[in-house]
């Protein structure tokens, strides 16, 4: 029961205060509900001249006024492909390393330093990736890979130190804090009992891991990674830097190409014309409308995950 | 290979232990060299000028960042006074009344999503609502973007908080005939004032090394601003264009806005950390 009086408008402080609140917060769903119409609004010109195509053209051309997003699309799923097939494993060994095997004084200092590696902006991945990474990639490791692997499709263009693979690697080392940090939670979520009755039976660490503690967490572990996965298909300043921002389809990693992110960033505010706007725009539609989904998942594994311990 | 049961499993236990480790030594070898290249490169760059003048052009001497940081500094601070004030009302509503029902689960589902939902599509946004309405990038613009940007993460993070306050304070106050805006302003605020603002510095932090959604919104310029209403000089769009040029000077400077960038952001990192784990120790 509320003591607070009716004022003379018949509603109590407590109600007034309850709807205003409840109105902060569906600002945050209208706020949402018209980024998806605008987008969706000034894509309409795009829209209307390619229809589906879009999604399935490779073209791209100012000049002939074409457009379509596959070589953007096809960019943006490669690089996320290489950065989730780099980081996942490091990742789950820093997030084991931390939860389980590591002596408990470490735990802080390193787990700190993973945290702070998350901090970092991405635009200082971006340049440090340009400046250090790419000299490392085209002067070593990718002639290295041209010679010895170009026989498989993936390697077969001449290497550049920018381009899809190095795209992926600097995508990869900004989603390993952020990965690590997140399934080191879930580990530590496991009840120690569960863990102590394997230990009990004579498992090793690694079987008290691969049998209680991966199956216990594993909802959790599958949202975080896709959280890192939706956080590298948006990511824009980390891959813009070496990508590449070349147009043209290619099987090969070394070539250099462009993600969605990476072109808008590069021509949005270079591009006249409405139709030129408008397929940037859907672009940026395509990439929203991608990320929502992942994020989706991410979202309703990690809360089923969190439900099962909340009993 | 092995002799028996027990060495392989032991075998294998060494090996997974070894490589864990070795990804835990790799994670800090990446950070030591990453934060070591920032602070030598940038540190050559950072002297009384990058402070406080504008940029040249490549080829003369001297110059610096001066407009860029106080940019930054500008969009950041009215960024956090859009988005602090409608983050932790939605917040409230979250951890008080929004709990259990349908409308707090949407709202709740729905910042957790736009916590990491690309930010260049944002700025794209803000881009058709602002600038094409207008005609001119403007300093509002980007601290609008950057206000969007940060707004779930204020709301989940006052949530978060907000529930860590024990239910009794909220029955003990109320039961002494309290308002509930009034329980909250003077009892459970209070009591969470530590958490929500190290959770609002952090937010903070992370919006400042923001680019892509200043691309096309605030974009820069290279001189010092004489309002918000124009294009608005910033530290980290500035970087980006210094460090895709060919000049060498620029570049430099390019490393000292990075040096700056992630000094500071590091920097509130740590002391709310430190803040954090502080108070929860008693």
């Amino acid at each position: 029961m509320s003591t607070a009086s009716p004022s003379k408008s018949g509603f109590t402080s407590d109600q007034v205060f309850r709807f205003l609140t409840s109105a902060f917060a569906a600002f945050i769903a209208i706020l949402f509900i018209v980024m998806l119409s605008v987008l969706w609004h000034e894509s309409q010109p795009s829209i209307d001249k390619f229809g589906f195509s879009f999604l399935t053209s490779s073209a791209w051309n100012p000049v002939t006024n074409e457009y379509g997003a596959l070589i953007a699309i096809v960019g943006t799923l490669l690089t996320t492909t290489v950065a989730m097939a780099i980081a996942l494993p490091i990742s789950l060994g820093i997030a084991l390393f931390l939860a389980e095997i590591s002596p408990y004084w470490m735990r802080r200092p390193v787990g700190t330093a993973i945290e702070l590696l998350a901090a970092i902006p991405s635009i200082v991945y971006g340049m440090w990736g340009l400046f250090v990474i790419v000299p490392i990639m085209a002067s070593s490791i990718e002639p290295w890979m041209y010679e010895h692997l170009s026989f498989i499709p993936l390697f077969s263009s001449p290497p550049l130190g920018i381009g899809i693979l190095t795209a992926g690697l600097v995508l990869a080392l900004m989603v390993i804090p952020f990965i690590a940090a997140i399934t080191r939670d879930v580990f530590l979520m496991c009840p120690q009992n569960l863990k102590e009755a394997a230990y009990g039976l004579g498992a090793t660490k690694w079987e008290v891991v691969r049998d209680v503690m991966i199956p216990y967490g594993i909802k959790g572990i599958v949202g975080g990674v896709f959280l890192g996965l939706g956080r590298a298909l948006g990511e824009t300043m980390a891959v813009t830097f070496v990508i590449g921002n070349a147009y043209h389809l290619s099987w090969s990693l070394l070539a250099p190409g462009n993600s969605i992110a990476s072109t808008l960033a590069n021509e949005f505010t270079e591009a006249d014309g409405e139709l030129y706007t408008s397929s940037l725009i859907e672009l940026g539609l395509v990439l929203f409308l991608i990320t929502f989904i992942v994020l989706s998942l991410a979202q309703f594994w990690l809360h089923t995950s969190n439900k099962k311990r909340g009993g | 290979m092995f002799q028996s049961r027990v060495a392989r499993r032991q075998w294998m236990n060494q090996m997974v232990l070894i490589l864990s480790t070795g990804a835990a030594i790799l994670g800090i070898i990446m950070l030591v060299w990453i934060l070591g290249d920032v602070t030598v490169r940038g540190f050559q760059a950072v002297n009384w000028n990058f402070f406080t003048e504008l940029p040249v052009p490549p080829g003369e001497l001297g110059g610096g960042l001066a407009n860029a940081i106080v940019g930054t500094l500008l969009m950041t601070v009215f960024a956090a006074l859009i988005a602090v004030p409608v983050g932790v009302m939605a917040g409230t509503y979250l951890s008080e009344f929004g709990q259990h029902n349908l409308f707090g689960n949407l709202v709740r589902s729905l910042s957790d999503i736009l916590v990491s939902a690309p930010s260049i599509v944002v700025g794209v946004f803000v881009y058709l609502v602002m600038v094409k309405t207008t005609g001119h990038f403007s300093g509002w613009a980007g601290a609008i973007s950057l206000a969007i940007l940060m707004l779930p993460v204020v709301i989940r993070t006052t949530e978060e908080m907000l529930r860590m306050v024990p239910s009794e304070m909220r029955e003990a106050a109320l039961a002494l005939g309290a308002p509930y805006w009034k329980v909250m302003v003077y009892v459970v605020f209070r009591a969470a004032k530590d958490g929500l603002i190290t959770g609002i510095m952090l937010a903070i932090a992370r919006v400042a090394g923001e680019t892509a959604p200043l691309l096309f919104t605030a974009m820069n310029s290279p001189y010092w601003m004489e309002s918000m209403n124009e294009p608005m000089a910033n530290l980290t769009v500035t970087l980006f264009n210094y460090a895709m040029s060919p000049y060498d000077d620029w570049q430099q400077l390019a490393w000292g806005a990075a040096f700056v960038i992630t000094a500071s952001v590091l920097l509130v990192t740590i002391t709310t950390r430190l803040i954090l784990t502080g108070r929860s120790k008693h």
